[in-house]
């Protein structure tokens, strides 16, 4: 059994949690107690934010449309053929009708990695996330 | 937020305006509600009986969407009471004079009858902020999700600067920020006119910076909003997508246009933990790894850089995003793609991204994150904004007038629905939370508030759906009965697929910010007709 000291993935507070791990399967989530925001206190999202890690809708491999409906690929076709695809898109009608969105529920350094891809890579400012809504 | 999240305790006065805190910030709740019980004075403006409203000195219950006309009334009141912190409006700030000028042609009685809040309950909550040496403002999105979102919080700039509680411990301008990373976001520039750390993309040095490090060009042109994208339509520009964990599908407003612009691209990827209803519509759908399956930073709402930690290895076949997008852009031919750490890639953030300039992991590994700006590997954090001079240098008062919402009630449709997050337990399009056992059993389904007068009048029962109508698009939903919301206005959330609310809402949005207007929509409310 171990404690991993993460944060919990909700909302802006950013709450120190606590998972609590047993053979690779996260059991329990519980706060820090001298973290300066959860200070020994969790909401009931906090609570139960382990609970959503092992569902069984968790999507668990790349998934391609063929003929219509959504495939399990290999990670090398999937990512191929999204390459391509983009490279297709900016060659035909310009890297500008491109458009990406980035995730306010992911890391900084995966949103620096995409509008780094959005603009460097595919060579558009068409990047945006959700903090409007 | 200008503050830290723990300073709000020790305001004197905490003013939350369209803040449902208690539900969808819990744990800044509890600040604002420690202050309270230390003798703080709590004004809430909330056209909703919030929690929070319900603990408040005063509740100003305003018509939903005259947040600026009712700031306006206090900050006249404040004049009229002579209130005003003179010496700060005189080192720090400019052009008063026009602001005082238009607030003393304001007619107060016109401004009771626009917002429906008695003169005097103004003048109350007036005095009790200005009377304090040290007030906090809190506001959410039901301040910024209007036509004139960005007036509003130009009104609660004006209210702050006009009584000096800006640049202290104790007092300031708090936005809060709804998704855990949702600053982080922002701060990387994942947001069209600016490069990382608010650097704009018209500014030579930083374009420079950033092309010799990246060894490439950078667009100059600013590109499209998240709503100009997914509201494109059939015509639009846009022709390929890379969706990165979000659900417009849900989540943005007159849905119908949505889905019509993500059903023509030529292209959707979408990468996320679970088949959001945008994945089903995609060509190509990546698994992602969930927070728990990866390392990085997130920045919160206090602009606390923290660490979150790997706790199990991916399930499944997932990957981290990080991975995708260098895998991606190794394939793109994108230079400077072959990071092999978190803390790698955080060097490079903090080398062009001076608000980040001393943000390291070896850092960051020790106490509890750093808060921006933190400028060198020596600065020890920021924990309140602006103390001896604001970024542009002297703050700018700027006249804000009371204009109405996009739609407003007629006789076609006569309520007002608000719309956000309805529930303690639920979050957003609910993609995590509705796969949380418990979670779910404590609140089920969607409700749509309604007020006991017009229940009665409507006669319905206890739960009974109803149907509710907007000139885009209808749906069917339970009710609950109840006095958080006033007659004429209905509340729900947007948790829930079976009940599509943002089919109904106005995509109508701020011209300068491009936030949608959810807070005001005008609809009918029919009885579910027994066949």
């Amino acid at each position: 059994m171990r404690d991993v000291m993460t944060i919990c993935n909700y909302c802006g507070c950013g709450c120190g949690v606590y998972l609590k791990v047993h053979n690779n399967t996260v059991i329990g989530s519980y706060p820090s107690r001298h973290h300066p925001i959860s200070r020994g206190n969790l909401c009931s999202k906090g609570w139960h934010l382990h609970e959503f890690v092992h569902s069984s809708n968790r999507l668990t491999q790349p998934l391609l449309r063929k003929s219509g409906s959504l495939t399990p690929v290999s990670w090398e076709e999937a990512l191929d053929y999204t390459a391509k695809a983009l490279l297709t898109a900016k060659e035909q009608t310009g890297a500008d009708s491109i458009g990406i969105l980035s995730s306010a529920k992911c890391t900084n350094e995966e949103n620096y990695l995409l509008q780094k891809l959005a603009r460097a890579g595919l060579g558009t400012n068409n990047i945006d996330h959700c903090a409007r809504l | 937020m200008t503050n830290s999240i723990g300073e709000l305790q020790g305001a004197d006065v905490l003013l939350v305006t369209g803040s449902n805190t208690t539900e969808t910030h819990p744990q800044i709740a509890r600040n604002i509600l420690e202050g309270v019980d230390r003798g703080a004075k709590l004004i809430v403006i909330d056209p909703r009986k919030t929690e929070l409203a319900r603990q408040a000195h005063v509740h100003l219950a305003l018509r939903p969407g005259t947040d600026i006309a009712l700031v306006n009334g206090i900050m006249r009141s404040i004049i009229d009471e002579n209130l005003a912190d003179d010496l700060f409006i005189s080192m720090r700030t400019e052009q008063y004079e026009k602001l005082r000028d238009y607030l003393f042609r304001l007619n107060l009685d016109e401004i009771a009858a626009i917002t429906g809040i008695g003169l005097s309950t103004i003048r109350k909550a007036a005095k009790i902020y200005a009377r304090s040496s040290n007030a906090v403002i809190c506001y959410c999105l039901g301040v910024t999700q209007h036509t004139c979102g960005t007036d509003n919080v130009q009104a609660v700039a004006n209210l702050a600067m006009l009584t000096g509680n800006i640049e202290k411990a104790y007092g300031g301008v708090d936005p809060l920020r709804g998704q855990n990373n949702v600053q982080g976001a922002c701060d990387m520039a994942a947001l069209p006119a600016v490069l990382p750390g608010y650097q704009g993309l018209d500014n030579i040095d930083a374009r420079r910076r950033f092309q010799q490090v990246w060894n490439c060009d950078i667009p100059q042109t600013p590109g499209l909003s998240l709503t100009e994208m997914t509201h494109s339509g059939a015509e639009g520009d846009i022709r390929a997508m890379y969706i990165m964990g979000e659900n417009p599908v849900l989540s943005d407003p007159h849905l119908k246009r949505v889905e019509t612009t993500l059903k023509q691209l030529d292209f959707l990827a979408v990468s996320d933990i679970f088949l959001t209803e945008t994945a089903a519509l995609a060509h190509v759908v990546f698994p992602a790894a969930s927070f728990a399956e990866k390392g990085g930073t997130i920045t919160n709402s206090e602009r606390r850089v923290q660490l979150c930690r790997k706790a199990i290895p991916p399930i499944g076949k997932c990957r981290a995003d990080g991975h995708i997008i260098m895998e991606l852009g190794r394939r793109l031919n994108c230079p400077g793609m072959d990071f092999t750490s978190n803390a790698e890639i955080m060097e490079e953030i903090s080398l062009l991204t001076p608000i980040y300039g001393g943000m390291h992991y070896d850092r960051l590994e020790e106490n509890w994150g750093l808060q921006w700006p933190c400028w060198n590997r020596d600065h020890p954090g920021t924990k309140f904004l602006h103390k001896h001079n604001f970024t542009r240098g002297k703050g700018q008062f700027t006249i804000t007038r009371h204009r109405e919402p996009a739609e407003t009630v007629e006789t076609k449709y006569p309520f007002t629905l608000v719309t956000g997050r309805g529930s303690y337990h639920h979050y957003h399009t609910a993609t995590m939370t509705r796969n949380s056992r418990r979670l779910v059993r404590e609140y089920p389904e969607a409700l749509l508030e309604i007020n006991e007068k017009d229940s009665r009048a409507l006669q319905l029962q206890p739960g009974e759906p109803v149907e509710v109508h907007s000139r885009r698009g209808s749906v069917r939903v339970k009710t609950v009965v109840t006095d958080r919301v006033q007659p004429g206005t209905v509340f729900t959330s947007f948790h829930f697929w079976e009940v599509p609310i943002n089919q109904l809402t106005v995509d109508a949005m701020d011209s300068r910010s491009k936030c949608p207007e959810f807070k005001v929509c005008s609809v009918n409310i029919k009885k579910v007709s027994h066949a």
